[in-house]
């Protein structure tokens, strides 16, 4: 049924380990992401009005907020995987076959653990899929194996599972917890239902210490600050869909996992406890996007700390937590997949074009390469959050639920900070973009660009009816409140 | 509990312990993975022993994982890195050892402190050691920060990750086997991807210390 379609990225790893690198292996690939993001849609549907689907004997459970971040990894993935061929060189020799074969082989084991992560139960396992994204994506990261390349990736899979160590700690806790909520030992569990259900007889105390634990583990992941400092290394070094792929759609699954804990959280101890953790964490991410931003003379970089910025407003809207705020949070993840997936590619055909990410060495793009230019131009307004895209209707829509909530300051405050991210993104932009200039010989060909211009359409159109997706949202946000 | 159980499941957690500050005292890169090693091997006892006295079949499995893993593969795949490169030390940790001793007696306090409330929910005996579980993170996150070189370094994230592992024995005796069988699998592939790292790092960049991997800024 359903969940079978969504084996497709494994079955497809296991193909590119026959299937010689080039054409054919793209396809296999672009196909696989099709089909995770048809079985997303069938997911939403089957799941829109509140119904739970179970399979693999209780191992997956799959209600609408999965079934958002389904969708979520599909689009992405599709987008990343149609720039594989632009990004990933095949030639004759041996050596760079087999790298690109172990590309497109982690690629997919890369969103078959983010599935996993989203569809299963138990959150140990949700863990130990998160834990896995780390490991497929430590390769990718380091791809260009340069002393650069090396060095974020080493940086990326030690942080990454230190930090996420931690969120297993809080796990172990949770689970003890479990076991003395008053149902006897037997009735001890990791399923977030389960765990849902007992929430209000668990010990504050331990609970306390867990979900902090837990919080700054995978808030690691989501590179909250001030968790981040491996984030900008690996976003920037990995090749362009790698990037997408992280900062589009494996943040929001870490984060995922923290929107799960937070109504355990607050049934067991009150919404003040992870509300604090959460705007603290949101409004440092925030300060810290807003520093780097202005600063950054790197393109990839400077979309690094713009993810920060993003997981930052999500962070603050769990914060309100209101079913308004995480509905507006989910809109923002699939804005945020959309926009930043199409700026990562972009920036890799800028880096293809131009051999260079440093911003002062790209001058007049719209000039010298109008469809391109054109794309990024698109893209940084939409990531600035102005209209017609539509991020900016979901930060209007968080902000309005912050306020409702009573974290209005709070709202304000990430308010100031975001026109001053604004204003360097759309800085860093008249830099690249604007100037003279005349047409360069090597366009970006249409094929590489038409995908970014549809995810660009779908962003706009979001933003302007939210409709067919409002339903699913707000049952998703359902399933948390 | 049985009285010979209960003991040896109070010194093998005593020894987890022990056997991660002394790898903060060690600089020999082989002697740390064969503490290691050993630590492995203390951290299935207290499983074992769990499993002994609760009937419990699917820690038992669990114990036999910890040895295959924590103190089989893993620390062969890693000594083989260590003589790879032979007399490799641990050039100049960036806090001495005489201070990493004082802090980790520091830690160990804080960790008491910290477990209060679980044996405040768990009066048994084995919950009332989770404090040296605790102890064992921290050491191993001092472990982490401090020391300049790779291999150390994944020593350190091991430690934290045994630590982790001795919690749920004491806590919970063990999480849901799937957990238990998905989390070991992630460490042992964490060790396999860094030491291929590792291979790579050498073989392009020649003998490191990670902290002069310092190109990336802003």
């Amino acid at each position: 049924m359903v969940i079978s379609v969504l084996l497709a990225p494994l079955v497809v790893a296991l193909l590119l380990l026959v299937v010689a690198p080039g054409r054919g292996a793209e396809v296999l690939s672009v196909a696989s992401s099709l089909a995770v993001l048809a079985g997303g849609i069938a997911l939403a549907v089957a799941t829109v009005h509140g119904h739970v689907v179970h399979g693999l004997g209780g191992v997956i459970r799959v209600d609408a907020l999965s079934a958002v971040m389904v969708i979520v990894i599909g689009t992405v993935a599709s987008l990343a995987t149609s720039a594989m061929g632009r990004t990933i060189a095949v030639t004759a020799d041996a050596a760079s076959r087999r790298r690109a074969r172990e590309y497109g082989v982690l690629v997919q084991v890369f969103v078959a653990a983010m599935l996993g992560a989203v569809l299963v139960a138990n959150l140990g396992v949700v863990w130990v899929m998160v834990e896995a994204t780390t490991i497929a994506t430590t390769f990718l990261v380091g791809h260009e194996r340069s002393r650069r390349a090396i060095e974020a990736s080493w940086k990326y899979a030690v942080l990454c599972s230190v930090g996420i160590a931690l969120a297993f700690l809080g796990l172990v806790l949770l689970y003890f917890a479990s076991a003395h909520a008053g149902a006897g030992p037997r009735a001890a569990t990791l399923d977030w239902s389960g765990l849902r259900a007992l929430a209000p007889h668990l010990d504050p105390k331990v609970t306390r210490l867990a979900v902090g634990l837990i919080v700054l583990g995978f808030g690691t992941k989501v590179g909250l600050a001030p968790l981040q400092s491996w984030l900008p290394d690996a976003h920037s070094q990995a090749p362009a869909p790698v990037s997408a792929l992280m900062s589009g759609v494996l943040l929001t699954v870490a984060l995922y996992a923290i929107l799960r804990v937070r109504t355990i959280a607050d049934a067991a101890l009150g919404v003040g406890f992870l509300r604090t953790l959460l705007v603290v964490l949101g409004l440092a991410s925030l300060g810290v996007a807003a520093v780097m931003v202005i600063a950054q003379r790197d393109l990839k970089r400077l979309l690094a700390y713009s993810s920060i910025e993003h997981m930052g407003l999500v962070a603050l809207a769990a914060a309100a937590g209101t079913p308004l705020a995480i509905a507006a949070a989910l809109l923002h993840v699939i804005g945020h997949g959309l926009v930043k997936s199409v700026l990562f590619l972009g920036a890799g055909e800028v880096h293809h074009a131009e051999s260079t990410t440093t911003m002062a060495e790209i001058r007049s793009l719209l000039r010298r390469r109008a469809a391109l230019g054109g794309v990024l131009a698109a893209g940084l307004v939409a990531l600035a959050g102005l209209p017609p895209f539509s991020l900016f209707a979901s930060e209007i829509a968080m902000f309005r639920a912050e306020i409702g909530a009573g974290l209005g300051w709070a709202a304000g405050l990430a308010l100031a900070l975001l026109v001053v991210i604004a204003a360097g993104l759309l800085r860093a932009g008249r830099q690249i973009l604007l100037g003279p200039g005349e047409p360069a010989a090597d366009r970006t060909p249409r094929r590489a660009i038409a995908p970014l211009v549809g995810a660009l359409v779908a962003s706009a159109a979001l933003g302007l009816v939210a409709w067919p997706l409002a339903t699913l949202l707000h049952a998703a946000a359902g399933v948390l409140s | 509990m049985t009285g010979v159980a209960g003991a040896v499941i109070d010194l093998a957690a005593v020894a987890v312990l022990v056997v991660g500050v002394a790898g903060l005292w060690r600089r020999d890169l082989r002697a740390l993975v064969g503490l290691l090693r050993v630590q492995g091997m203390a951290l299935a006892l207290v499983a074992a022993a769990t499993a002994a006295t609760q009937h419990d079949v699917g820690l038992a499995v669990t114990a036999v994982l910890v040895v295959v893993v924590k103190a089989g593969i893993v620390p062969t795949l890693l000594g083989r890195v260590a003589r790879a490169d032979p007399g490799a030390r641990e050039s100049a940790p960036l806090i001495n050892v005489p201070s990493s001793l004082v802090l980790a007696a520091a830690l160990v306090g804080l960790a008491v402190v910290v477990g209060a409330p679980l044996h405040a929910l768990d009066p048994g005996r084995a919950a009332a050691l989770a404090p040296l579980g605790l102890a064992t993170v921290l050491v191993g996150y001092l472990l982490l920060v401090t020391r300049r070189r790779a291999l150390s370094q994944v020593v350190g994230l091991l430690v934290i990750d045994n630590g982790v592992a001795l919690m749920t024995f004491l806590l919970t005796a063990g999480v849901p086997l799937i957990v238990e069988l998905g989390g070991s699998l992630d460490v042992l592939l964490v060790v396999v991807v860094l030491r291929a790292l590792l291979g790579t790092m050498r073989a392009r960049l020649g003998n490191v210390a990670i902290d002069e991997l310092r190109e990336l800024h802003d």
